[in-house]
């Protein structure tokens, strides 16, 4: 009987391997799509990244480099030794032998850079969208078009041209307002009490940066006020609603969801904005305003740590990691207004 | 006929003329007052780097913020369009240095190649993203969002030796336009592939569904449906994956060897000199190198706000 009643399942239901492998059949299709850029991620991406973890347990130093993972004659040689998690632990206890190193206050620096940067982008991004859409403008058009050349101008050419403008001796901020400041040497806070560890370097190259991205801010709210409908302000003002209320209980949650994906594209942009910090600051006067990944650079490029560059990088990964998934979560739970 | 969702992405507002009050036109010039001083504020930088460009004396001796310099003159571009690269040679005489357009050449193949494979593999990719169920779609997905988040700069060694390793035509790919044009396109595929699945999400499916009725395989439906419903996001990361291709010096500095096959970023970046930079000369490139780009900008201005927005509007 027990038998029997299995026999008749079975005929009624495919195993769980069979379905499985009827499922997989079917995915090749869809599959075959993705080869050729799921091949050029493997091979340029995610290969390097696997041999980065690897190379990060490792002592990996500039007299390795003649290592070839596809040579095994080079294995016994230069092959660096595994080191176990020694250089993680290194990073995160400043055991490395460079001075201005300081792995809480890079990270520390980098998550205030990241704040500050992304109110000031969203801010200004989202007042001048809303005055841009205001209902008459003269030259609309004229002023969008040059508004977005910040964004348009390639990264570090900006970077470079906003690193003369704040050369202490011919720069233009100097000239311009009379000034005399050496914005990037001067370690001095100009402003005190609890933002006294940030020095003058710090408010150029945010000027700098806010100058660089609040025009792709602009250009997501500009798409975003585009599509809501007049009729919604125009009942509102029937209804006797303040500017204020209108912009809290009508723009905000209708532009919400095209802002939040361009507030964690750009957060993760500004995190990692090698460009500005590396021409303008360079992270000084001494480390102060190094973020994560020109610190990354610089373990490579300058001390040549390749090993311990492998490491952090990792640790940058999670950092990022965790930062996402947060901002997830955080969006995620005030997701659930009503328009209606 | 076309869904009204779709046709109105095309449409252009239409305009209307209304009769002004006193009080439109108050308002009228706060704003005036209030964009004129943001148009200050971005065109400042530009024109400081237009004013270097046109000084003929360097900035060795400032004499003060002039923004039209005595003597201005175009030499300066002169010198960068016609002029041999010292710095960029192969021998020792001058007609073995790079000129400007041998970099221009090289930077439109690695740019364009760049934006070949990222824009054509990555609407591939999004398309079986966006419209198929499958086994590991949401790992595969994941993969991609994830790479999005690395920093790259820690990439270079292991990238170093894996495409040293490939040889086409007894030479390795590390050092061929191509090899640079597949890593760049690799840096900017995770972002071509969000983007693109995005928007293909929000074309609706009913103009699928009659075209499987009418026995359309998926490949037609990809090339004939959803590429041309996608012309503004297909702009936008053809745009993107171009600038990246155009303006990277990095990677490239690390991988070419011959000069022969240098680029327009990495000249730039090799006029940075230690101590110093011949400023106009800088200036004069770094204009030449944005215009391009700006124009691109300009032409597919209509199509950024929507080719950017739209996917993600619908979540």
């Amino acid at each position: 009987m027990v038998a029997k009643a299995e026999t008749a399942t079975r005929i009624k239901r495919p195993s769980y391997w069979r379905r499985w492998w009827r499922n997989l059949k079917k995915s090749l299709g869809p599959w075959a799509y993705i080869a050729p850029a799921g091949l050029i991620m493997a091979t340029i991406s995610f290969f390097p990244q696997a041999f980065q973890v690897w190379l990060s347990f490792t002592d990996f130093k500039a007299k390795n480099l003649r290592f070839n993972l596809f040579d095994s004659g080079t294995w016994e040689r230069f092959g660096p030794d595994i080191i176990g998690l020694d250089n993680y632990q290194r990073i995160l206890q400043n055991d490395l032998n460079i001075a201005t190193y300081d792995f809480l206050r890079t990270l520390g620096f980098n998550v205030t850079w990241t704040v500050v940067n992304v109110i000031f982008h969203v801010l200004f991004g989202l007042a001048i969208a809303m005055v841009l859409n205001s209902k008459h403008v003269l030259g609309r058009r004229f002023y969008r078009a040059i508004y977005v050349i910040p964004w348009a101008l390639p990264a570090y050419i900006s970077a470079l041209t906003w690193a003369n403008m704040f050369n202490p001796d011919f720069g233009a901020i100097n000239q311009l307002f009379g000034l005399n400041i050496d914005w990037i040497k001067d370690a001095s806070a100009p402003i005190g009490g609890i933002l006294g560890w940030l020095p003058w370097a710090f408010y150029a190259v945010l000027v700098a940066n806010t100058w660089l991205g609040w025009p792709f801010m602009m250009v997501v709210a500009t798409g975003a006020l585009q599509s809501i409908p007049t009729e919604l302000y125009e009942a509102a003002d029937i209804d006797g609603a303040t500017g204020w209320q209108k912009f809290r209980h009508l723009t905000m949650p209708l532009i919400r969801p095209a802002m939040v994906p361009a507030i964690m594209l750009g957060t993760i942009w500004t995190f990692n904005q090698f460009n500005v910090i590396y021409f303008i600051s360079r992270g000084g006067p001494v480390g102060k305003t190094e973020i994560l990944v020109t610190q990354a650079f610089k373990l490579v490029f300058e001390n040549q740590l390749y090993g311990v560059a492998a490491a952090f990088s990792i640790v940058v990964f999670f950092i990022l990691l965790i930062i996402t998934l947060m901002q997830n979560r955080l969006t995620r739970a005030t997701e659930s207004y009503d328009v209606a | 006929m076309l869904p009204e969702s779709l046709t109105k992405r095309f449409r252009r507002e239409p305009k209307v003329r209304e009769r002004w009050t006193r009080e439109d036109v108050y308002r009228q010039i706060g704003i005036q007052i209030f964009l004129l001083i943001v148009l200050v504020v971005v065109a400042f930088p530009v024109v400081w780097i237009l004013s270097m460009a046109l000084d003929p004396r360097g900035l060795s001796k400032p004499e003060g913020l002039t923004l039209i310099p005595p003597g201005a003159s175009l030499d300066s571009f002169r010198k960068v369009l016609f002029e041999p690269f010292q710095l960029l040679c192969t021998g020792q005489t001058d007609d073995t240095c790079m000129h400007f357009a041998g970099l221009l050449k090289n930077s439109l193949l690695v740019a364009l190649g760049t934006a070949v494979f990222a824009v054509g593999f990555g609407a591939s990719a999004a398309y079986a993203f966006s419209r198929f169920k499958f086994i590991g779609r949401q790992a595969g997905m994941m993969g991609f969002i994830v790479l999005l988040m690395m920093p790259s700069t820690g990439l270079l060694a292991p990238l170093f030796v894996l495409l040293s390793q490939i040889r086409i035509a007894d030479e390795p790919l590390r050092s061929t336009l191509m090899g640079l044009a597949i890593a760049y396109a690799a840096g900017a595929l995770p972002f071509a592939v969000w983007n693109l699945k995005g928007y293909f999400d929000t074309i609706p499916r009913d103009l699928e569904e009659a075209a499987l009725v009418d026995g359309a395989s998926t490949i037609k439906i990809f090339y004939r449906i959803i590429l041309p419903l996608s012309a503004p996001a297909m702009a936008v990361t053809t745009l993107f994956s171009f600038m990246t291709g155009w303006t990277e010096f990095i990677l490239a500095w690390v991988f070419l060897d011959n000069p022969q096959r240098f680029t327009l970023a990495m000249a730039l970046r090799s006029m940075q000199g230690q101590f110093t930079t011949p400023w106009p000369e800088f200036a004069a490139m770094s204009i030449l190198m944005s215009v391009p780009i700006l124009f691109l900008f300009f032409a597919l201005q209509r199509w950024i706000v929507s080719g950017l927005t739209v996917g993600s509007v619908k979540g």
